[in-house]
């Protein structure tokens, strides 16, 4: 008679090259930050649209002088900062995950993951300056081009 | 003799019907957001060159084709957030699991009343001229 293997027995690794899928915990921390920073960008991203597309003159009304208006307050300039660094997390884990799912090839996931991240880099070190390095009354442009606090 | 309809094994919500298919549009508005993202930040960063570039760019933007795509942006958002607040409640909600089929209802409920409340006004800046 032959006897079945213990079910709760722990499964034995794959020999040879096989795809590890975890490291640690870092997969679990992944899965609870897409949604501790999913609730925080539902406020941020739901403030954003409302005050850049729907109060006021909406989407007509965007230009240089509204965008330089706004970050003259710091509150929007760490607004705007917290959404950027949260989006584009959430946002490459999220890609991240799905070039997992579906490129099979080692080369493949390699390359993707590797455009993704440069992607990301260059992203987030840009949009993290401008937010920080913009003046919003540039000397030498024309006085109607910038917003009202240039004038005052 | 046909082969019996494939049915979705006990203990999954998320093979065929609601879960599936609200979990591939998850997937799909998740991407498109992405890569709109990416544009969005390089073009505001415009603002760092002059006001004349920024304003040129954004200017390209302002016609109907743009506004459109800009109300299916906010409709994948919308999307996007109700939906991740259902995943939440899946995840952490002891009756999640049980309700995650009247949830995607709900978030399909409040997508409509939200862009209900958005697609007017928008259209409006869009369309309305001067």
């Amino acid at each position: 008679m032959t006897t079945v293997a213990d079910p709760k027995a722990p499964r034995l690794p794959k020999p040879g090259p096989g795809r590890r899928t975890t490291r640690g915990n870092t997969e679990l921390y992944g899965w609870i930050f897409m949604r501790a920073s999913g609730v925080l960008l539902i406020v941020l991203i739901f403030g954003h649209l409302f005050v850049n597309l729907v109060a006021g003159e909406g989407v007509k009304a965007i230009d240089f002088a509204f965008v330089g208006g706004k970050w003259s307050s710091p509150l929007w300039q760490v607004w705007d900062l917290l959404m950027l660094w949260l989006a584009m997390i959430h946002g490459t884990n999220g890609v991240r995950t799905i070039i997992n799912d579906y490129a099979e090839r080692d080369t493949t996931r390699l390359v993707l993951k590797s455009l993704l991240y440069l992607a990301f880099a260059v992203v987030v070190v840009l949009g993290t300056l401008v937010i920080f390095t913009f003046d919003p009354c540039p000397s030498g442009a024309p006085a109607e081009l910038l917003p009202s606090i240039c004038t005052a | 003799m046909p082969a019996a309809p494939a049915k979705a094994p006990a203990g999954t919500l998320y093979r065929g019907r609601e879960g599936m298919w609200s979990w591939v549009a998850h997937r799909v508005t998740g991407v498109l957001i992405f890569f709109f993202l990416l544009v969005h930040v390089l073009d505001t960063a415009l603002v760092r060159v002059s006001p004349e570039a920024y304003n040129d760019v954004i200017g390209t933007y302002k016609n109907p084709i743009m506004g459109l795509g800009e109300a299916g942006l906010v409709a994948a958002i919308v999307f996007h957030a109700f939906n991740g607040l259902r995943i939440i409640l899946v995840d952490f909600w002891a009756k999640g699991p049980k309700y995650q089929r009247v949830m995607l209802w709900v978030v399909l409920g409040l997508f409509v009343v939200l862009m209900a409340g958005f697609l007017p006004r928008h259209l409006m800046h869009v369309f309305g001229g001067e």
